[in-house]
């Protein structure tokens, strides 16, 4: 009998942790995202927002097939490099700065780091627009170096769809390598000393140290802060929004998330945006399940 | 005698290596301190020097008298207050039963939360938005309040899951002889302990609402409950952006984060990487 209450009493304390959090997140997350699976198979737009109706995969077809200005393929590649492109700087800027920060003789370190870490703690939304400043042709700052220190001819930045896109990469990039070096320093100071000790003894040269002992013990910590952080970027929307102000010029600067959002906001429409959202979803699903799976395989193997 | 000078030579290359990345990364902040203090008709410089002369404080001034700043800063201190306790509250007893018990559903629910991340943000916004509008809750902060502290749960109930694993339950059970009851063996004993990851969870959370533009400019349409950022962004029309009262606001808005980040950033470490190590 007493058993029975204490397991009782267990079981209602272990629903009053969950409870709140499990409330919320079915309200704002599980039950929108059933909603967004029938949205994505009905016609709901502006044109049908009271009398919309279930209209099956006819949407999912437009977005593969219909000749939108992007296209649907165009915009998934610009995606893809966007992604690979951020990632790749992300975490070679950042695991090459916490090396180098993490040496033992160098000074004032708790200073680099914080300095470091700013343009991750200045807020997306400001970040975006003051690079959007920075780019401007005529009095961004960007340009006036270009012509006054280098003598190199000043780029419109935000007026042609290949400089805009490596404006938006730029601004990316720099937000986005200290996640990756507070990650790094983090795993880089649990490795223990005397490994590095005992490699210097036996007279390994610098690159034999990072490629036997650091990155193969800081790869753990690495991998899922990679997935997470090819995740975040993959759904970028701030950054592409505010700095091409919307995908100009003239909607050249889309990736997929920025694409649904003018779709679903500024053209409101919403079976087709729900759609979208869903095969972004199901990419990223497949990517991480694929990616995690294949890290997890070698990492087996050490 | 070559090694050390390969040794001085490593140390002085690492040097420049910081000190450039360091610039790097202060710049464009300085360039928003630097357009703050400028004088209004000197807005539009083509010089690069970052400490105008003239500087003034004017665009400050014009910002609390001429524009309905300061009820935007109050509406986003509201938001962000609300969402922050809400956020801590929620992840840390849940991230909590997820650490210590089981439970039906306890594997799925910690694989849902993570697959949350992988949802693009239009998959939300678009259904939560149309049940908005039939909730009649466009225009309300119940509504963005709402939005916003299920934005960073996922994420922060994994962190603190994995910091809890860390904890040795023995902790508990000495708490328990000691007479607690199970609530104030967690609330006494294992929260303190916490505290690097809920640290981490209050900037999380307090940073998703603070500056969140693209749900916001959804939601909240009347100017009077705008919050900061859709503010912010109304200075930077298409047509002659008011760099003057952009800069002063921005500077605004990002002191408290840049601070708050700062001095947390010892815990950043520890919070972020022992959460995902054991997750």
């Amino acid at each position: 009998m007493m058993a029975k209450k204490a397991k009782f009493r267990q079981k209602a304390y272990i629903l009053f942790l969950v409870a709140p959090a499990f409330i919320i997140l079915v309200g704002v997350v599980i039950y929108p995202f059933f909603y967004n699976i029938v949205l994505s198979l009905s016609n709901m737009s502006l044109r049908h927002i009271r009398d919309w109706k279930i209209v099956g995969f006819e949407q999912y077809v437009k977005v593969f097939t219909e000749n939108t200005q992007p296209g649907f393929y165009g915009i998934f590649l610009k995606t893809i490099i966007w992604t690979v492109v951020n990632v790749f700087f992300h975490v070679v800027i950042g695991v090459f700065l916490a090396l180098v920060l993490n040496q033992k003789e160098i000074r004032g370190k708790a200073i680099f780091r914080t300095i470091l870490i700013l343009p991750w703690a200045v807020p997306q939304l400001i970040v975006a627009l003051t690079w959007r400043g920075m780019f401007n042709y005529e009095f961004g700052s960007i340009n006036l170096m270009l012509t006054h220190w280098f003598g190199l001819p000043a780029v419109q930045w935000l007026k042609n769809p290949l400089d805009a896109f490596i404006a938006v990469i730029l601004t990316n990039v720099w937000l986005g390598f200290p996640f990756m070096m507070v990650i790094a320093l983090g795993a880089l100071q649990s490795i223990p000393q005397d490994l590095y000790e005992a490699a210097e003894i036996d007279g390994a040269m610098w690159y034999h140290r990072l490629q036997k002992i650091t990155l193969p013990l800081i790869r753990p910590v690495m991998i899922p802060a990679i997935t997470l952080g090819t995740i975040w970027t993959f759904n970028n929307l701030n950054i592409i929004w505010l700095v091409s102000n919307g995908g100009e010029p003239s909607d050249n600067t889309h990736i997929l998330v920025s694409f649904v959002y003018k779709a679903a906001f500024n053209f409101y429409r919403y079976g087709y945006g729900a759609a979208l959202s869903m095969v972004i979803f199901f990419v990223l699903l497949v990517f991480s399940l694929s990616f995690m799976r294949k890290t997890k395989a070698t990492e087996a193997a050490y | 005698m070559s090694g050390k000078k390969k040794y001085f030579s490593r140390i002085i290359v690492s040097y420049i290596i910081l000190i450039l990345f360091c610039i790097i990364a202060l710049y464009p902040v300085m360039q928003i301190v630097s357009i703050s203090l400028r004088p209004a008709d000197r807005l539009l410089s083509t010089s690069l020097e970052l400490i105008p002369s003239n500087a003034t404080f004017h665009s400050y001034e014009r910002l609390f008298t001429e524009t309905e700043f300061f009820q935007w800063l109050i509406n986003s201190t509201l938001v962000a207050f609300v969402v922050t306790l809400t956020g801590v509250v929620l992840a840390s007893t849940a991230g909590f039963a997820f650490s210590r018990f089981e439970f039906i559903g306890k594997k799925i629910g910690l694989l849902s939360l993570l697959v949350t991340q992988m949802f693009p943000a239009t998959m939300l916004l678009l259904p939560m938005y149309i049940m908005l509008v039939k909730l009649h809750l466009i225009n309300s902060y119940l509504g963005i309040i709402i939005m916003y502290s299920a934005t960073a749960l996922p994420f922060c109930i994994w962190q603190m899951k994995g910091y809890y694993d860390t904890i040795p339950t023995s902790l508990e059970e000495a708490g328990r002889i000691d007479g607690c009851n199970q609530f104030q063996t967690f609330y006494k004993i294992i929260l303190p302990l916490a505290s690097p990851a809920l640290v981490i969870t209050a900037l999380f959370s307090f940073m998703s609402a603070w500056t969140e533009y693209v749900v916001a400019a959804q939601i909240l349409q009347d100017t009077d409950l705008w919050t900061l950022p859709l503010g912010l962004k109304s200075f930077e029309a298409n047509m002659g952006t008011e760099w003057g009262l952009y800069g002063a606001a921005s500077v605004i808005i990002t002191i408290p984060v840049v601070i708050l980040f700062l001095s947390l950033s010892r815990w950043l470490v520890s919070g972020l990487t022992l959460g995902s190590v054991k997750g």
